[in-house]
């Protein structure tokens, strides 16, 4: 059986800026979590996740020392924080957006 | 093995000026470390030095000056900044002038050369070409905007100026990580190629830079239960001479220093986490150990490190236009419907004026604001009891700003009813561009002075 999951049930993250780009580090919460974000939470996924805020590319990393995945998603704050428009212009609740991302994981 | 207690001060320009003094009073530290600055700070500082040609430098260094002299001097506590921003000298001689006012006798090191900004076409002659770092694009054009540009210097210059007997040391752009690892090199003597105890300090520089935010502030899951971030502990560490480090936090403060506080912070804003690229050490974070080792103790290890890059980063800040906002909220019933029409209502108006910006940004914020496209559209409009509406434009000229706020109190009277809050007509704000790009260390290095001043 496949159900759907929102990655806040099983990670945390954190999201920051460096020019134009959203830089995400998203962390399993266990083992478990870590196999299933490897497996589901991957570039291309993300990258559709943020297209209606990004431009895109999208970068990833695996840090299996901290079981962590980390992303950075470019052209995603509307120019850069010092030339945004927008109210988070520092991208710093994007890590909360990832987390509400739904995955589709087996039973 | 010696070790060397170190405590953070400040994550960025405008944090709070409380927690230092428990680090101060109760972290049994040598050393305090602020990093003031981030990129956006510059671009911040340069419109204050605009206005006054005295400041550019972080300005609340002068207040937490004057609470934290007296205790330092009282505790032999050295204090290293780079609050200097992109006027280091002229924190150098504020800081001064609150130790005279304290009749306190300080030794106040200086650090200079980062600021690139009137060596620009020398460097340019001299075949820096000031390309993107990232798309490689030529800076073209954007070279006759530029308002301030500064290179990051890295941890050597800070540890010289300690080795120059100074209490506090002020440097313009070094490093975040800089501020901590400086102390760390002086302390220990670590030569400037032993990449992996470098690599450990930048670690430990990258955990407590951002103050708060390694000791359970801005904790993503499980934030419910941080006690007492009323009065946080900012991040002390406890540093073995090879680098290995204990990250806690002083005693009867509040926060939390765990695995999951440090490994948010320990991946934060640093892109490819197998180059970590600084000017002193290339680190390799996928090699890094984290351990819980008692309450509110995270040991800290094992960090692999490569040789610093033969270049250094610097930020380059341009004017790029105009930014006007206006604001107006509406309530129940149908606050989002209503803030909606307000804000076509704000369109037609700016293309009757002939206003036609190069970007126009709308948010509502309690729905949007902060997600843009990505927040899920309300479902039932009548369980929200109010909405307020944002639009901001970005234009060449200041004028068009002008008449966008201009149209916002006219619709308290002759737009769609229950509009209240549009908080008058807010002042147009020149915004700047910023750009990063990389110059050979052989043509920044050698300008790069110490200057002490004894109070």
């Amino acid at each position: 059986m496949a159900k759907r999951i929102r990655l806040i049930d099983i990670c945390h993250a954190r999201s920051g800026d460096k020019g134009d780009a959203s830089d995400i580090a998203l962390f399993a919460n266990d083992e478990a979590a870590w196999e299933i974000i490897r497996k589901h939470v991957t570039k291309e996924r993300v990258a559709e996740y943020f297209r209606p805020v990004a431009a895109g590319p999208v970068e990833r990393w695996e840090v299996p020392n901290v079981q962590a995945l980390k992303f950075v998603v470019h052209g995603a704050l509307g120019g850069g924080a010092s030339r945004s428009l927008r109210s988070d212009n520092l991208g710093k609740t994007f890590a909360a957006a990832l987390l509400r991302m739904e995955i589709t994981v087996e039973e | 093995m010696r070790t060397v207690r170190i405590g953070a001060g400040q994550g960025f320009y405008g944090d709070s000026l409380l927690p230092v003094l428990d680090v101060a009073r109760y972290g049994d530290v040598k050393y305090i470390s602020f990093d003031t600055l981030a990129e956006l700070t510059l671009a911040i500082l340069e419109k204050g030095r605009r206005k006054d040609p005295a400041a550019g430098y972080t300005r609340d260094v002068v207040p937490m000056m004057r609470n934290l002299l007296p205790i330092a001097k009282e505790k032999g506590i050295r204090l290293i900044t780079n609050a200097g921003g992109i006027n280091p000298r002229g924190a150098a001689r504020a800081v001064a002038e609150v130790a005279r006012e304290l009749g306190i006798s300080l030794k106040v090191a200086c650090v200079t050369g980062d600021d690139i900004y009137d060596r620009l076409d020398e460097l340019a002659a001299r075949g820096v070409t000031f390309a993107d770092k990232e798309t490689g694009q030529a800076l073209g054009d954007i070279r006759d905007r530029v308002l301030f540009a500064s290179v990051y210097l890295g941890a050597q210059v800070v540890a010289d100026a300690l080795a120059t007997g100074a209490d506090v040391v002020i440097t313009g752009r070094t490093t975040d990580t800089a501020q901590f690892l400086g102390p760390l090199i002086h302390e220990f003597g670590w030569a400037r190629d032993d990449w992996d105890r470098l690599a450990q300090g930048i670690v430990l520089g990258h955990l407590m830079e951002c103050s708060g935010q390694v000791s359970g502030g801005n904790y993503q899951v499980g934030w419910e239960d941080i006690p007492d971030l009323h009065r946080i502990g900012f991040p002390v560490a406890e540093v073995s001479e090879d680098g290995s480090f204990v990250l806690t936090k002083p005693p009867g403060t509040g926060g939390r220093v765990d695995l999951k506080s440090v490994k948010e912070q320990f991946l934060y804003e640093i892109h490819d986490p197998t180059t970590y690229i600084t000017p002193d050490v290339i680190c390799d974070l996928t090699t890094t150990r984290l351990e819980q080792v008692g309450e509110n103790r995270v040991r800290v290890s094992g960090t692999k490190g490569r040789p610093a890059p033969p270049t250094l980063k610097a930020l380059l800040g341009y004017a790029d236009g105009w930014m006007g906002e206006g604001y107006i909220s509406f309530s129940w019933p149908k606050a989002y419907s209503k803030a909606k029409r307000a804000a076509e209502i704000i369109r037609a108006r700016l293309e009757m004026q002939g206003v036609r910006p190069e970007e126009i940004h709308e948010e509502y914020i309690g729905i949007n604001s902060l997600w843009g496209a990505l927040a899920p559209e309300p479902v039932n409009e009548d369980q929200i009891n109010e909405v307020r509406l944002r639009i901001v434009i970005r234009t060449r000229n200041k004028k068009d700003c002008e008449v966008l706020a201009r149209e916002f109190p006219p619709l308290l009277l002759s737009g769609p009813p229950t509009a209240s809050a549009v908080a008058g007509t807010p002042q147009p704000r020149e915004l700047m561009g910023l750009w990063s790009t990389l110059i050979p260390r052989e043509l920044v290095e050698p300008h790069v002075q110490i200057q002490v001043e004894e109070v």
